[in-house]
């Protein structure tokens, strides 16, 4: 059923810390390999001259000058962020795309999709793509086949994306529960959600660059060079300094 | 957002069929028999051309049947109940318009307004995604109903085609200089996108390779002549054909004419609606 859960149990997501991410795309790759198995994410012409596929996780990476100090590369990880008024949801004809009321993780029955992308154009962050050989739509699970899976040792069932993170840099957990290790992080670090104006409320949240230092500007010869100018040189400095 | 042409062709030929078979069902157009015959045929085969050209979009066709489970959220789905509604509570009336049956006209109007009411769907199909800040405007719903009342009073053979020709062009000039700015007024950039302070740029856009958002959403071919679109696209879709209806002193050719032209400024329009379409997911690539 398309209709949104007025509230969920749980509010499971992901932080992600843009200041800890390198940009290494081992989260696309471990999301990749995992999702892959079964019904499977397809490519077109992976080793062709145009190759393309589906992924439910990509990695940005943006050139920022901040008001204040250097530029930085900020590495920009890319995937669903399980909103709770999420228009990908209600705008799906066949019920095909739901949210869960238990947990709040946003999903599609792919028995039940016709394929019609209505619900990528919904989504603002381009979380959904279009599986071209399957002709459904794909997108993030929190890997929900391996967060319950009483078969896999206990610390492998977060999502194969922070399972993967060599940095630490994607945390899996309970929004809803605030001394979880997610709510306690994005209150100390103001975890922010994206583009929050369009009123999707997203779960996941990210986490902000830290400030860096600034740099010196003045030369570590600077106080040897602080010469104050005396004698013919002083008078000249004074002369003209007031042409 | 990619002008793909079955929907083009769904969305053109639909919402004028679903027009025309508007004004039969009110009973604007004196025919019986098998002109009637015809006439119906013509609106009820360009509605379902259209629909029919609308499951060629689909990935996955086999479900069709699923889409109209979801009307209390979906407008897709709303739009799947209120066509074949339509479709099926108009035919009484051709019948009774073709065999001369006498049945009552309210009966038609009903099946009229069903059929404008599909029209209105179909739009808000468009209207209601925000992320696409040039649809989520009221003025959506109102240029696709304003294409199906042209097409059908142009293909209904009716005097105030002249009229209904000329208020689509103002509509569409307004339309278009109020979609320009929609982007902008909707406030999103690629600090929002991202959240960071300052200048942003692509420094790498996570893929060499294109994906499915590129190419459906981010979708920038031919925006370059949509200038020049435009202005042929203007021309073909109001005055030409009201030139063509004046000069033929409203004759039959002259509306077959027009319609013609009016059809195919119309597909253009429609391909604009798209091509234009920036969607927000452009501003993590950079592009819009």
């Amino acid at each position: 059923m398309t209709a949104l859960p007025q509230t969920t149990a749980k509010k499971l997501g992901l932080v992600i810390d843009l200041d800890t991410c390198v940009g290494c795309q081992a989260c696309v790759t471990a999301c990749k390999g995992w999702n892959d198995q079964g019904a499977g994410l397809s490519d077109q012409q992976p080793y062709g001259a145009d190759p393309s596929g589906t992924f439910l996780n990509r990695v940005h990476s943006f050139e920022v000058q901040p008001p204040e100090g250097e530029a930085q590369i900020v590495n920009f990880p890319r995937s669903c962020l399980h909103c709770e008024d999420a228009p990908c949801v209600t705008v799906c004809p066949t019920g095909a795309s739901y949210k869960r009321a238990e947990d709040g993780i946003v999903l599609v029955n792919e028995d039940a999709c016709i394929g019609c992308g209505l619900c990528a154009w919904a989504c603002p962050y381009g979380a959904r793509e279009l599986d071209q050989a399957a002709g459904v739509m794909k997108k993030c699970t929190l890997c929900v086949d391996r967060i319950y899976n009483e078969n896999l040792p206990e610390e492998d069932r977060e999502p194969a994306c922070v399972r993967g993170c060599p940095t630490g840099a994607r945390h899996f957990g309970d929004f809803a529960d605030p001394d979880s290790k997610v709510s306690k992080l994005t209150a100390a670090r103001e975890g922010y959600a994206l583009m929050p104006d369009l009123g999707t409320k997203p779960v996941n949240r990210y986490l902000p660059p830290r400030k860096k230092d600034l740099r010196h500007e003045a030369s570590v010869l600077a106080p040897l060079l602080d010469i104050q100018a005396s004698g013919f040189a002083g008078w000249l400095d004074r002369v003209l300094g007031k042409i | 957002m990619h002008p793909a042409p079955s929907v083009i062709l769904f969305s053109v030929f639909s919402g004028m069929g679903f027009g025309l078979l508007a004004f039969l069902g009110f009973g604007f157009v004196q025919a019986a028999g098998w002109i009637a015959f015809l006439w119906w045929g013509l609106g009820y085969g360009l509605a379902v051309i259209g629909l029919l050209a609308a499951s060629f979009h689909l990935g996955n066709p086999k479900n069709a049947l699923k889409a109209f489970s979801q009307w209390r959220t979906s407008w897709l789905s709303r739009e799947a109940w209120a066509s074949v509604a339509t479709l099926l509570l108009l035919a009484p009336m051709a019948l009774s318009d073709w065999l001369g049956l006498g049945l009552w006209r309210g009966f038609g109007c009903l099946g009229a307004v069903l059929a404008l009411v599909t029209v209105f769907t179909t739009a808000m199909i468009y209207t209601q995604i925000k992320a696409v800040p040039r649809w989520h405007h009221w003025s959506t719903p109102l240029v696709f109903l304003a294409f199906a009342l042209t097409g059908g009073a142009v293909l209904a053979g009716l005097a105030v085609a002249q009229v209904l020709l000329a208020g689509l062009v103002a509509l569409l000039l307004l339309v278009w200089r109020i979609g320009d700015g929609q982007f902008a007024r909707a406030g999103q950039s690629m600090n929002t996108a991202t959240g960071l302070q300052g200048e942003i740029s692509v420094f790498e856009r996570g893929h060499t390779a294109g994906n499915y958002l590129l190419r459906e959403m981010i979708y920038v071919v031919g925006r370059k002549h949509a200038a020049k679109l435009r202005g042929l696209s203007l021309v073909l879709v109001g005055p030409l054909p009201a030139l063509v209806l004046a000069l033929s002193g409203l004759a039959v050719w002259g509306f077959a004419v027009a319609a013609l032209l009016h059809l195919i400024g119309a597909l253009m329009v429609r391909w604009l609606f798209f091509a234009q379409a920036e969607h927000v997911v452009g501003l993590y690539y950079g592009a819009r």
